[in-house]
């Protein structure tokens, strides 16, 4: 089975976020980088697959400039088998742009399966996976919080607002990866060094039009610093007469 | 080339809020540019009947796909026909941000070759763009686009836009697939609603969340009991509760579970970890109930109690209860 994950390197979401001069990008000084939570989760369960079979192949591959390749190595050190780095050195705000660029690396690899994480923590899109499926001509299944490959079909359950629901759909195919399937393992020592060792391709990134573009970044309004109303129970009834007088929510 | 689409969410039968937040954004843009709306509603035969909600608020034209393979969300059939439909000359189309929502809008948008505005805040519609706001980075950045693309397709953050009334004719017609719609690859084979039919998160105006201050599962009880004294309050919990097993995951706030922002944010027993501020920190007011009182927590709240969970939620229930009562 040959699979391929699309990964981002995006920015520690711990820290405090200064916007840079451009006014459209964040302040990168001092942030630490690592792989998107969900584009983890997706390599981890890419993996999984390969060693529950005992045979198959992880791709993985990421758009971006050249610091994009410690993330890949990265995934190579978690237990993938190749990477390709879609080399482009600005930031590409238009997924549909990134998606048509991941697509044309894609089309002719014969991938049985091919996941992304369901969003970038940094951009909220949640739409590169669904893009690239369609460019691809593939069924698609987004979201995804369980996952079951077996002769040929997967079967997956989305988690939606206040419900739930079942899907399935052959392979070929593309899945976006929710909580509730894997945590990304820590690479091991062996993983490590072994990565070293793994093909690392770098190709010019073919991107499509930009037509949805970043013009502003802003930090939101700070809110107003709280109080601490009292302490233990006693403290109650104001809370409710702030709640119904002040705030007006009760 | 001034008509605008919405796209109605419904969900086994039933309309969801979000299917009416949709029409309203097109009605406020429509009334702005002379345009109609035209609101469209799949599902099994019978879903028209929601039409007449969709007219009072302010739908021009109900478009009404019926047929068994709508039951469940049939998404390839959709997307067939919303992509159809928009090539027929529409200025704009909004989807709800939802799990569904943003599933359907991204097949459409790629299907025509489109770009489109993810988890949009705020839009403002000029002759040729549509510039848009879209919270990024755990909801710490505000990120402003400029959308250069026609039909310009949009699906809008739960809240963003507020179902409001604003009766127009509501004509039905039928929308017909262009094949058959059964014949698809990707199959929803169940829909089914969470334990308890629950108020949703992303929907209810009040949030009572619990974390590990709670100490075990079973303490839950305190926090669903003081959401049954708002009667419109949802429960959540951080995702320390949810990796344990006390809850699902579909109840997770935070960076990587859903992203609230609520009229009333109750945190109990929650620390204020940095994942999971970022999904919540958007709350109209903050609540903070902790007994350490220089949990994190605190700095995002608007009021906090420092005090045992155990001890302060069932006399905040009894007092919620009095007040709900009119004492």
């Amino acid at each position: 089975m040959k699979l391929a994950v699309c990964i981002k390197r995006v920015p520690d979401m711990e820290g405090r976020f200064k916007i840079a001069a451009s006014g459209t990008g964040i302040d990168e000084a001092g942030l630490k980088y690592d792989m998107s939570d969900f584009d983890g989760y997706a390599a981890e369960v890419a993996i999984q697959i390969t060693e529950k079979l005992g045979a198959g192949e992880v791709t993985v591959i990421s758009l971006g400039p050249d610091v994009v390749q410690e993330t890949l190595r990265k995934a190579l050190s978690m237990g993938a088998h190749r990477a390709v780095q879609l080399k482009h050195d600005a930031p590409v705000s238009d997924g549909l742009a990134v998606a048509t660029a991941l697509a044309a690396e894609l089309k002719d690899g014969g991938y049985d399966l091919i996941l992304c994480g369901r969003m970038a923590v940094d951009t909220q899109n949640r739409s590169t996976g669904i893009f690239l499926a369609e460019l691809l001509g593939l069924p698609v299944i987004s979201a995804i919080s369980q996952l079951n490959v077996e002769s040929g079909v997967v079967k997956a359950r989305r988690e939606l607002e206040g419900a739930y629901e079942l899907i399935e759909c052959p392979l070929p195919a593309v899945v976006t990866i929710d909580e509730g399937i894997a945590r990304a393992r820590y690479p091991s020592l062996k993983g490590i060094m072994a990565a070293k060792k793994k093909p690392l391709e770098v190709k010019p990134a073919q991107l499509g039009a930009i037509n949805y573009q970043l013009e502003k970044m802003e930090l939101p309004a700070e809110r107003a610093a709280g109080r601490i109303v009292g302490e233990g129970k006693d403290a109650v009834p104001e809370l409710v007469r702030l709640l119904k007088e002040e705030a007006k929510v009760l | 080339m001034t008509n605008i689409l919405a796209f109605s969410e419904t969900r086994l039968g039933e309309l969801r809020r979000a299917g009416l937040e949709t029409v309203t954004a097109a009605r406020r843009v429509a009334d702005a540019t002379g345009g109609q709306v035209h609101a469209v509603l799949a599902g099994a035969p019978g879903i028209a009947q929601h039409a007449a909600k969709l007219a009072a608020h302010g739908a021009d034209v109900v478009l009404v796909l019926e047929h068994d393979a709508f039951a469940n969300y049939n998404p390839e059939a959709l997307t067939a026909a919303l992509a159809a439909r928009l090539g027929t000359g529409y200025r704009a189309a909004f989807f709800a941000a939802s799990a569904l929502g943003h599933d359907l809008v991204a097949r459409v948008a790629a299907k025509l070759k489109l770009a489109y505005a993810s988890d949009v805040t705020e839009f403002a519609f000029a002759a040729d763009a549509v510039a848009v706001a879209h919270p990024g980075y755990t909801n710490k950045i505000v990120q402003r686009f400029v959308l250069k693309a026609t039909p310009a397709l949009i699906s809008l953050r739960a809240g963003a836009v507020l179902p409001v009334e604003n009766a127009k004719a509501g004509a039905v017609e039928a929308l017909v697939p262009a094949g058959d719609p059964a014949a698809v690859r990707v199959k929803v084979t169940l829909t089914e609603k969470a334990a308890g039919g629950k108020i949703d998160l992303g929907e209810a105006p009040v949030i009572i969340a619990g974390g590990r201050g709670l100490k075990e599962a079973a303490n839950f009880k305190l926090v669903e009991d003081l959401a049954a004294a708002f009667g419109n309050a949802a429960v959540g919990a951080t995702r320390a509760v949810t990796d344990d097993g006390w809850r699902p995951h579909a109840d997770q706030i935070g960076q990587t579970g859903r992203l609230v922002s609520p009229d009333l944010y109750v945190a109990c027993g929650i620390s204020g970890a940095i994942q999971h501020l970022a999904g919540m920190r958007t709350s109209k007011t903050i609540v903070a109930i902790n007994k350490d009182k220089e949990a994190p927590i605190f700095k995002a709240a608007d009021y906090g109690i420092v005090g045992d969970v155990m001890d302060v939620l069932p006399v905040l229930t009894e007092a919620v209860k009095q007040v709900k009562a009119g004492a």
